[in-house]
């Protein structure tokens, strides 16, 4: 059985058509970059299943998600999605929030609770449980948003900019974070970012797209080294002078 | 109390006057029904037998439409949300008719089709000997006829901006449509549900036109609060001074609605 993901996405745009190959294997993390525009988002909704195929397929560990005549409703993919904005359920509570997803992966109502309480400990959010997302931080909310994404069990985490909207402490805070747990839970992940930085901390391979298309891809530090396309270069210059990178540590199986 | 400071949006002082007709237009009409009550008798008036009956009827009448345009209006409001943009447009047109048509119109529209010579009236009549004009559960059709767009369009339009974002990241959290349902968008939905519920109620209570015509005006069976001032200014029934009372009485529930409405709107409680 192939696994991983294995996905040509063909997606049509009224300026140009989005046109991308990307395989992924098991337990890896892949870094999408782009300038504004490029298609970025458009491919992880596709991932998804928020956006329908022009042509092409997209399959995780051998089963088909979209193709011809094919498409898995989002809640049937087991594909997580952690966006810019946190979009925790408003009227639920922290603990709550986490329960949900637990609840839907099919935990009972005590077990979802039993992995809230864990996830929350983990994070160092206890005393947070019972409140509500309007009285936590940026910070907060993205550390319940993830921890809420990874008690659903996915196969895949797609990570769209979740860093953005942070201010630059927390940003970093964040960051690491995403790179334990992905590392700890074993999750294969994409991560769309506009930083170098945080392809270098979280990703093996870098895939860069400009209008819809491929320009370059291959190892992370390898291809920031190697710019092909003034994009790349502006993204490695911008990685700060000595920045090492660390997801050669959960390489590893 | 500072003083308002022009900073180019003050509208031309032309358009004061013709407001503040549209404001005496509404206003007072209203303040002639509060002079010209009778205060002292207004408690026997209101809780005279022939009051208290139709009292009694627009409220169960009221609540029991209510509660069915719920049950129906709901589901049909998300089926509109739901709805491509094309089939929105066309299915809204539709729930708003009522909400433009004269609603004798409507009493007349609901004789013709459950009559007793309509073939849906020859039908209940023959399998359960039941004629539906003229009876109380008339006068709950027709409340509904009137009633649900209020509750239908705001609902729709609720769960329409409410949730749409919340619903698209519980399901890639791998909740079914039915767990996204109930656990996301109407939980989120609550605030509309509720204004539309408390606006249903409101125009049910005041429905009068098509409940004249399709429900008739037999006190104790069919006259609502709306029928027997009708009844009383007419010079039968309760006496001018009940059908005066009863009025303020409609008045204050609108009021209530309103003050409701208030307090209901997003955050308006936190």
């Amino acid at each position: 059985m192939t696994t991983g993901l294995r996905a040509a996405i063909r997606v049509a745009r009224p300026s140009f058509e989005i046109d991308v190959q990307l395989d992924l294997e098991p337990r890896k993390t892949l870094a999408l970059m782009g300038p504004n525009g490029a298609g970025k988002s458009t491919i992880v909704h596709a991932i998804a299943g928020i956006q329908h195929l022009t042509a092409g397929q997209i399959s995780l560990n051998g089963t088909v998600l979209s193709g011809p005549g094919v498409h898995l409703p989002p809640h049937r993919r087991a594909i997580g999605l952690l966006g810019q904005q946190p979009r925790l359920f408003p009227h639920f509570d922290a603990a709550e929030n986490i329960a949900f997803a637990a609840r839907a992966a099919g935990l009972s109502k005590r077990a979802a609770q039993q992995v809230a309480h864990d996830w929350l400990e983990r994070l160092g959010l206890m005393a947070f449980a019972t409140q509500r997302p309007a009285a936590l931080s940026g910070g907060q909310q993205q550390r319940v948003a993830l921890a809420r994404a990874l008690a659903a069990g996915p196969k895949l985490l797609l990570v769209d900019e979740p860093f953005s909207a942070l201010d630059v402490q927390a940003a970093v805070e964040m960051r690491e974070l995403v790179r334990e747990e992905l590392s700890r839970t074993g999750t294969t992940a994409v991560v769309v970012s506009h930083s170098g930085a945080d392809a270098l901390a979280l990703a093996e391979r870098l895939l860069v797209i400009e209008r819809g298309v491929v320009v370059q891809q291959g190892h992370t530090r390898q291809v920031l080294a190697e710019p092909a396309t003034e994009f790349v270069r502006a993204v490695a210059n911008s990685v700060p002078a000595g920045y090492e990178s660390e997801p050669e540590k959960r390489c590893s199986p | 109390m500072t003083a308002q400071v022009d900073v180019g949006t003050r509208a031309p002082s032309l358009v004061l006057l013709p407001a503040v007709l549209a404001v005496a237009l509404l206003v007072l009409p209203l303040m002639a029904l509060l002079t010209q009550a009778s205060w002292s008798t207004l408690w026997a008036d209101v809780t005279s037998p022939q009051a208290l009956q139709a009292l009694g009827l627009s409220l169960r009448t009221g609540l029991l439409a209510t509660v069915l345009c719920t049950l129906l209006g709901v589901p049909l409001a998300l089926l509109i949300a739901r709805s491509s943009p094309h089939v929105a447009q066309v299915l809204r047109a539709l729930v708003a008719v009522p909400l433009v048509l004269p609603p004798m119109v409507g009493g007349v529209a609901l004789l013709l089709l459950f009559g007793r010579t309509s073939g849906i009236g020859q039908l209940l009549e023959q399998l359960w000997g039941f004629t539906l004009p003229f009876s109380t559960a008339a006068v709950v059709m027709a409340q509904m006829f009137v009633a649900l767009p209020f509750l239908v369009l705001t609902v729709e339009g609720t769960l329409r901006t409410s949730g749409a974002a919340y619903e698209q990241t519980a399901a890639t959290l791998g909740a079914g449509r039915w767990m996204v349902l109930t656990r996301i968008s109407l939980p989120l939905a609550a605030p509309g549900l509720l204004a539309g519920m408390i606006l249903c109620f409101a125009r049910a209570l005041g429905e009068f036109g098509a409940t004249a015509l399709f429900a008739g005006n037999a006190p104790g069976r069919t006259q609502t609060m709306p029928l027997a001032i009708y009844t009383a200014f007419n010079g039968a029934g309760a006496g001018r001074e009940s059908a005066v009372a009863l009025s303020l009485l409609l008045l204050a529930a609108a009021v209530l609605v309103l003050v409701c409405l208030r307090a209901w709107r997003p955050g308006a409680l936190k």
